[in-house]
This record gives structure tokens, C-alpha cells and sequence, in this order.
């Protein structure tokens, strides 16, 4: 048999819109269900459809257990004809879009609502830790419970004696991103960061220091897949889809994780879109340690292996810097409500992309590109994920 | 390098003794095959009989070819520290007072990448010796020691939170005034342990080995018949809260089968001495141990039972000494599951036959007293908690996995 090249299908007709944001708090008293159906209503009333008009739906949390997304839709009374439940944390965002678009894209749905969300109670983030996954419970979490400080701290160990970023370097970006925060009024941080501070912060697991972790916290995001024609007809800014990519446990061969999926799979996101790194006007990716920031600017074509500390010494990453990144000061400045920040970098990106970033808009982003990150299952993160996202031109 | 082991100071009966906590108990049931290989001291992981792939963390099938046939084997142990950190915070309350904790990511020469406790004398980058123990939860961890052996290595606070190292710590050795009393008393001391409690269960039976020990000034005598509730009550109400490591050296053995016999006297003394010996003792100390588990460096660690091979296959020749020693086992494996809640080990001791008066027409090989004190002692230094001591039980050991059935008509020969 021969080996067929098929072609990769566009996603045209199909557009995201209504990013939503449920301001995050540090600790709630409420369940996840209460925060993803906020979510859900939050969209469903700003949209200005019933709700009977989101016939899919997808769902990413952590605590909604014992439920799933089958759950939930008994929960918030929806009947759709397609549901989807996606468990990748950090690339949460990123594959849900790629899974509903092509669902709008064959008729399967007209509109699909994709939310994530978690509750943050005191004691729920050691609970997700200690019961993260199997491998997890057998082989890292009794050592030490470090918890995810832990694995990236073996990473960023790494990380920094191979390639020699130092913890300026890795500063920098927190230093960045807290200033973008400062602009997003739903950032929890609202203290400015120097680089100072962020050096002399206490270390938690070395390398790793305060201002290098995210603060858990609850919250959830949401947006809606639909086609470009309903967006026009509701009159919603809306965002098209230039390409997007997604690999789980890649490079399974690497001792240690010095690279994401993103290395397999970024030429076919780039040739898909007919686009590269140059053209791309923000960045938003997946933050839950600075290293990880390092491996993207990498892995997304930026710069080449190894080179991420120097991108970062000749480059400003504020809003108005000459790579803005992070805009909405990510989830380290943010904080990290659980599977939304799998969404985080996504729903600024349409923010971005609808001209409703505020504060944070980026002066005349045209095409922006996120990226996601998640789940250490063992000793390295699993999912990876990009989408090249593109301002719709008005009808 | 590892700081020597300072001798603790006197306890200050005015702070309150830190409770014992235990680091994260759960794991799947694969993962306790590396349980199975700690409890004994070896290092197996599983191997895939089809690829020969290694496997980590323990997995249901295997990893590269995907066979559902894994095998737990002992596989080269040495790697490469390839990152390393120092946890200054922890999720979990156990190592939350035990900070700063040092872990990393060793690339075995076997081929896993496997996360390990680190030694303090590990080099960044430098290669390791991987060892598998239990932590005081009872469940197996991998601990990276240095290549070679550093000076005072067994000292380091993170491996002995894994041992129950005899050193600086006080032992109460049951019977003090058997063979095998003796023996075990001269090696704790020999392996530096503060002070050993010398049990006395016939003070009018004059013993001149015994008197001459007892001569060291770190040898206290006291009283102890097992079989004498009182007598147990009445010494753990005067050391209870100072034995840190107990020897249940009291045993009693006879000759004899079932149905020679028109009474179950010599029945009902074995299980007095070797059963219920065992339950007074638990009941007594016990709950002291348990109080003490986590009260710094001479912290109680460690429950010893000597019981023999014949636990797990009956020597009809001593039938009545046989059940005893299999009822013995089985309360001690309920004791080890009582004391795991505090992280007491519980060390079960398998000889053969030993050369000590009660088996005097025992044909050789017998074991000496003083090689399963050693035994004992090592295994309290490597943490283990079930020791298989001398050939005989080694060979039974193996002829049982063989094939039990053969084992039960060849003793009964």
C-alpha cells in the first residue's frame, strides 16, 4: 500500500468567540459545579442565545469528582447532543478547541460551550496532588510530597546546568508578567514584582523559589465554538483557527524532559497556517513554571534548543514590549484555578483577538498563537498543545 | 559527608515527644512487588519476559511491546544522578518535619528513569547505587546512595528514616539467659546500642555467661517470665517508654509430635511461651513503642520475633513446637500491621535448626546463636523486616515455592 499524504482539513467556517472569565478567588467555600455553571451562564447570557442553543458541550476540571462531564449536564439541566470531557490540565484549553470545532465543522453541534473550571478549598490542592495519578502515588508522591513543585524543580535543575538560563533569566519573564498582570483586574497578584524580589524570595525546592510557582486557586473560563455565520448573526467578534496541534508523551526516550511536544509537531502547526514565528504578533503560553516558558520559545520555533536564555536577555515581554507574552500575566501572576489555567492563555488570546483585552490589548494583534501544557504523570508533563489563532475580520 | 550520629541526650521529661506521623501509604497493587523485594532486602524490578525492557514505575503491561507478562527479577542497580533538588516544603506533615529532604532523577544503567530519595553524599551528576527499602509506612522507596561507601553514611537523617540501626538506641532482649539471649545482647552492644535490658525469667538458675555480661555497665538485668502477665506488666510500667528495639528472644522448644503424647501440655507450654509470650509482650510494650516512634534519633524502631522456617511447614518430629511457631507468625504479621500506624518495624527471623541445648539431637548444619544475632543486627541496619537465616531455611524457603506439597511429605519422613 502506498503511503497516502492526506492533506490536514482547515477549520474554515468554524470561530470561537465570547471569551469569559469567572474571577478567580484564592479559596471558595462553593463546588466546581457552581463554578463551571457560572461559566455556562456567564456565556450562554452574553452570547444572547438560550440555552437550549448550546447543543455541546466540553468540560475540564479536577475537583468534579465524583462526577464527570455527565454529571454536570444532569446538574445544570442541559441536554446536548454532544459532550466531551477533557482531562489534560494544562492543554485543556487548546484540545477542547480542537475537538469542538471539528464537531461544529461536521454538524455533529452548532454550538459548543467549552468550560473549565475548579473549586479551591484549603485542603483540595494537596488531595489533587497525592491522588494525581497512579504513577504519581507509586513512584514520586512518596518522595517527599513535593507535589508538582517537585518535578519541575528536577526539571529546572536540569534545565538550567545544560543550558545555563540562570535564575534572572527566569526572572525576567516573572518580572514581565506581573507587570502585565497589573492590567488584567482579574489577576489575584496586584503588587508589583521586581527582579529583586523575585531573587531573595524564599526558596520552596531548589531551584525553584516563591515567585517561580503559581498560587492555586478557584475560578473557571469558558468560550463558545460556533460557525462564522452564527457569529455574524449574533453579531459576536469572533476569532478563526489557522491551525492548531496536540501530542501526548512525546519523546518518551528523553531521561529527563528537556523538551515538549511542540518540538514533533511545529512545522505541520506552521505549514498548516501558512504562517511563521515571525508573523505572530502574542504569545500566551502555558506557565506553571518559568522553565516551561524556556521550552516553548523553543519548541514553538523562537529560537533553537538551548537558546531560550539568551531570546529572553534580547527581548521585552510586556504588553507593549517587542514580544508580548503572557498579556494577562499568565498563571503565575494570575493564579492557577486548577483546569482553567488550561484555558487561561486561550481566553486572553480571544480577548486579544476580539478587541476585548482592556487594559491588556496588545496594539493591533492580528494572530496570535497559545500553547498548552499539562499533566506530570510521572517525571514530565504529558500533553501538549498549540493553536494559531486569527482576529475575524468584520462581516 | 555525612555527619556522625551524636549520642541523643538524656529525653527532657518537660517537651512534649513529637507523635509519630507516616509518609503517603497508598500504592497500587503492582507497585507492591517493590514492597516484596524491600521486606528482604533485594532490588528487583519487573522485566518483560518478551522485549527484556525494565520496567518504572511498576506497570500492568509492559511499556514497549506491550506483554502482559512481567516478571519481578533483580536488575542492575547503578545510575546517574541527572538532576537533583532540596525540598524546603512539602504537601505532607511527615516530611514537613523532616525538611529540607533531597530527591532526584537517577538514569539507571537498566535503562528506567526512576525518582529516589538522594543520599546527602550523592554528587550532582556523579553516578549512584540505587537501593530499595521501606519507609516508615512500611512501603518500599528507592533510596540513591553514593557509588562507593562514604564514612558515617548509615547516619544520614533521610536513610534512617528507612533502618532501624541498633546504634544509640536501648533493646530488651527478652531472655537474656538463653544461648540465644546472650548472643543477641553482645551484638547490640557491639553494634553500639546504649543500653540493652537484660530479660531474667528464672533469676534462681545460676548462668556464668549471663552473670559476666551482665557485668557490662550498659547491661541492665531485669525480671521477665512472658508467660507471667504481672511480671510482663510490671517491666514495661518500669522501661516501658525507654525500649526502642525489642528482641522476643523467649522460646520454647521441645520435642515431640501429636499423637505420642495423651495430654497437650507440652502443647499448651510452647504456645504460652511462643504465642501468648508474644501477645503479653505486644500488649505491654506496644502502645509505648508506638507513643515513641517519631521522639528523635533514638526513636522506638523496631519489634524483633526469632521464629523459625517451620512457621511455614510443619516439622511433624516437633509437632506441637510446629504450630506454635505458625501461630507466632500469624500474630505477628497482625502485630506488624498494629505497629506500621506508628512506622515500628516489625522483623520476623526465619533460622533453620540452631545449635543451642533444646536441639541437641538436631543433626548439623545448625546454626550458631551469634550468626542469627548478626543476621538480626544487619537487618535492622538494612531495614528489612522478614530475614531467612542459614542454608536450612534458605533451602526449605525455595523447596516450598517449588512445590509445598513435596515439602510437607518430605518432612514428615
Amino acid at each position: 500500500m502506498s503511503a497516502l499524504s492526506r492533506t490536514r482539513l482547515g477549520y474554515d467556517g468554524v470561530v470561537a468567540v465570547m471569551p469569559t472569565t469567572i474571577p478567580y478567588v484564592r479559596y471558595s467555600t462553593h463546588s466546581a459545579h457552581w463554578w463551571l455553571g457560572r461559566a455556562l451562564g456567564e456565556l450562554i447570557r452574553g452570547a444572547g442565545i438560550a440555552k437550549a442553543d448550546v447543543d455541546g458541550v466540553c468540560v475540564s476540571s479536577f475537583t468534579l469528582g465524583p462526577d464527570t462531564a455527565v454529571g454536570l449536564m444532569q446538574h445544570l439541566g442541559m441536554s446536548p447532543r454532544w459532550l466531551d470531557h477533557i482531562p489534560m490540565g494544562g492543554a485543556s484549553g487548546v484540545v477542547a478547541l480542537r475537538r469542538a470545532a471539528r464537531a461544529v465543522q461536521a454538524g455533529d453541534a452548532e454550538v459548543i460551550a467549552c468550560i473549565a473550571g475548579d473549586t479551591n478549598q484549603v485542603d483540595s490542592f494537596r488531595n489533587t496532588v497525592s491522588q494525581f495519578s497512579r504513577f504519581a502515588q507509586d513512584a514520586v508522591y512518596p518522595y517527599g510530597a513535593g507535589g508538582p513543585n517537585a518535578s519541575f524543580a528536577l526539571l529546572t535543575d536540569y534545565y538550567m546546568k545544560h543550558y545555563g538560563a540562570t535564575r534572572e533569566d527566569f526572572g525576567k519573564l516573572c518580572v514581565a508578567q506581573r507587570d502585565n498582570a497589573l492590567k488584567n483586574p482579574h489577576a489575584l497578584m496586584k503588587k508589583p514584582l521586581t527582579l529583586a524580589q523575585y531573587i531573595d524570595a524564599r526558596p520552596i525546592t531548589d531551584p525553584i523559589h516563591l515567585f517561580d510557582c503559581v498560587m492555586p486557586c478557584a475560578g473557571a473560563e469558558g468560550y463558545l465554538v460556533m460557525t462564522e455565520d452564527r457569529a455574524k448573526a449574533l453579531k459576536l467578534p469572533f476569532v478563526r483557527i489557522r491551525s492548531t496541534i496536540e501530542r501526548h508523551n512525546a519523546f518518551p526516550e528523553d531521561p529527563i524532559q528537556f523538551r515538549g511536544g511542540w518540538a514533533m509537531d511545529k512545522d505541520a502547526l506552521y505549514e498548516h497556517a501558512g504562517a511563521a514565528p515571525e508573523d505572530i504578533d502574542f504569545l500566551e503560553t502555558y506557565d506553571d513554571y518559568p522553565v516551561i516558558n524556556m521550552m516553548q520559545f523553543e519548541d514553538l520555533g523562537f529560537c533553537v534548543k538551548g537558546e531560550a536564555a539568551t531570546f529572553v536577555r534580547e527581548h521585552s515581554f510586556t504588553i507593549d514590549g517587542d514580544f508580548p507574552f503572557n498579556t494577562s500575566g499568565g498563571q503565575l501572576s494570575v493564579g492557577q484555578a486548577g483546569a482553567a489555567g488550561g484555558y487561561l492563555g486561550f481566553v486572553q488570546a480571544l480577548r486579544q483577538l476580539t478587541g476585548s483585552a482592556g487594559k491588556t490589548q496588545v496594539e493591533d494583534a492580528k494572530l496570535g498563537l497559545v500553547s498548552g501544557f499539562g499533566m506530570i504523570n510521572y517525571d514530565r508533563g504529558l500533553c501538549s498543545g498549540a493553536a494559531l489563532l486569527e482576529r475575524g475580520t468584520a462581516a | 559527608m555525612t555527619a556522625p550520629l551524636v549520642k541523643p541526650k538524656k529525653k527532657n521529661p518537660v517537651e512534649r515527644t513529637r507523635l509519630s506521623t507516616r509518609p503517603p501509604v497508598p500504592r497500587s497493587r503492582s507497585a507492591q512487588g517493590l514492597t516484596r523485594a524491600a521486606a528482604e532486602g533485594s532490588f528487583e524490578l519487573q522485566v518483560c519476559a518478551e522485549c527484556s525492557t525494565v520496567q518504572y514505575p511498576p506497570r500492568e503491561v509492559c511499556g514497549n511491546c506491550l506483554s502482559a507478562h512481567l516478571q519481578w527479577k533483580p536488575v542492575d542497580n547503578r545510575g546517574q544522578l541527572i538532576a537533583t533538588t532540596t525540598l524546603r516544603h512539602s504537601n505532607d506533615l511527615y516530611f514537613r518535619e523532616r525538611l529540607p529532604w533531597r530527591v532526584g532523577t537517577v538514569k539507571m544503567a537498566a535503562g528506567p528513569v526512576v525518582v529516589a530519595h538522594v543520599h546527602e553524599d550523592c554528587v550532582a551528576d556523579g553516578p549512584v547505587r540505587l537501593t530499595l527499602k521501606l519507609d516508615r509506612s512500611g512501603q518500599a522507596v528507592l533510596h540513591a546512595l553514593p557509588e562507593k561507601d562514604t564514612p558515617n553514611m548509615s547516619d544520614a537523617a533521610q536513610l534512617r528514616e528507612s533502618t532501624c540501626d541498633p546504634k544509640f538506641r536501648r533493646v530488651l532482649v527478652t531472655d537474656g539467659k538463653s544461648a540465644m539471649g546472650l548472643a543477641v545482647a553482645k551484638a547490640m552492644l557491639d553494634a553500639g546500642a546504649n543500653a540493652v535490658f537484660l530479660g531474667d525469667p528464672t533469676s534462681w538458675k545460676a548462668n556464668a555467661a549471663f552473670d559476666r555480661l551482665a557485668t557490662d555497665p550498659r547491661v541492665q538485668v531485669v525480671e521477665l517470665d512472658v508467660t507471667d502477665t504481672d511480671s510482663v506488666d510490671r517491666l514495661a510500667a518500669s522501661i516501658g517508654g525507654k525500649v526502642e528495639i525489642l528482641v522476643n528472644t523467649a522460646s520454647y522448644l521441645r520435642d515431640g509430635g501429636i499423637l505420642g503424647r495423651k495430654d497437650v501440655i507440652l502443647a499448651r507450654d510452647a504456645m504460652e511461651v511462643n504465642v501468648l509470650g508474644l501477645m503479653r509482650l505486644a500488649q505491654a510494650f506496644g502502645p509505648g513503642m508506638c507513643f515513641r516512634a517519631a521522639d528523635g534519633s533514638n526513636n522506638a524502631v523496631a519489634w524483633v520475633n526469632i521464629l523459625s522456617i517451620h512457621a511455614f511447614a510443619a516439622l511433624p518430629a516437633r509437632g506441637a513446637w510446629s504450630a506454635s511457631m505458625a501461630a507466632a507468625l500469624s500474630a505477628a504479621q497482625t502485630l506488624r500491621a498494629e505497629l506500621s500506624g506508628a512506622g515500628v518495624r516489625v522483623l520476623n527471623v526465619f533460622p533453620g535448626p540452631i545449635d543451642e541445648e533444646w536441639e541437641q539431637l538436631t543433626p548439623p548444619p545448625k546454626l550458631a546463636p551469634a550468626a542469627i544475632a548478626k543476621a538480626i543486627v544487619k537487618g535492622l541496619q538494612d531495614g528489612i523486616e522478614d530475614a531467612y537465616v542459614g542454608d536450612i531455611a534458605e533451602e526449605i524457603r525455595e523447596r516450598l515455592r517449588e512445590n509445598h506439597k513435596a515439602v510437607e511429605r518430605e518432612l514428615g519422613q
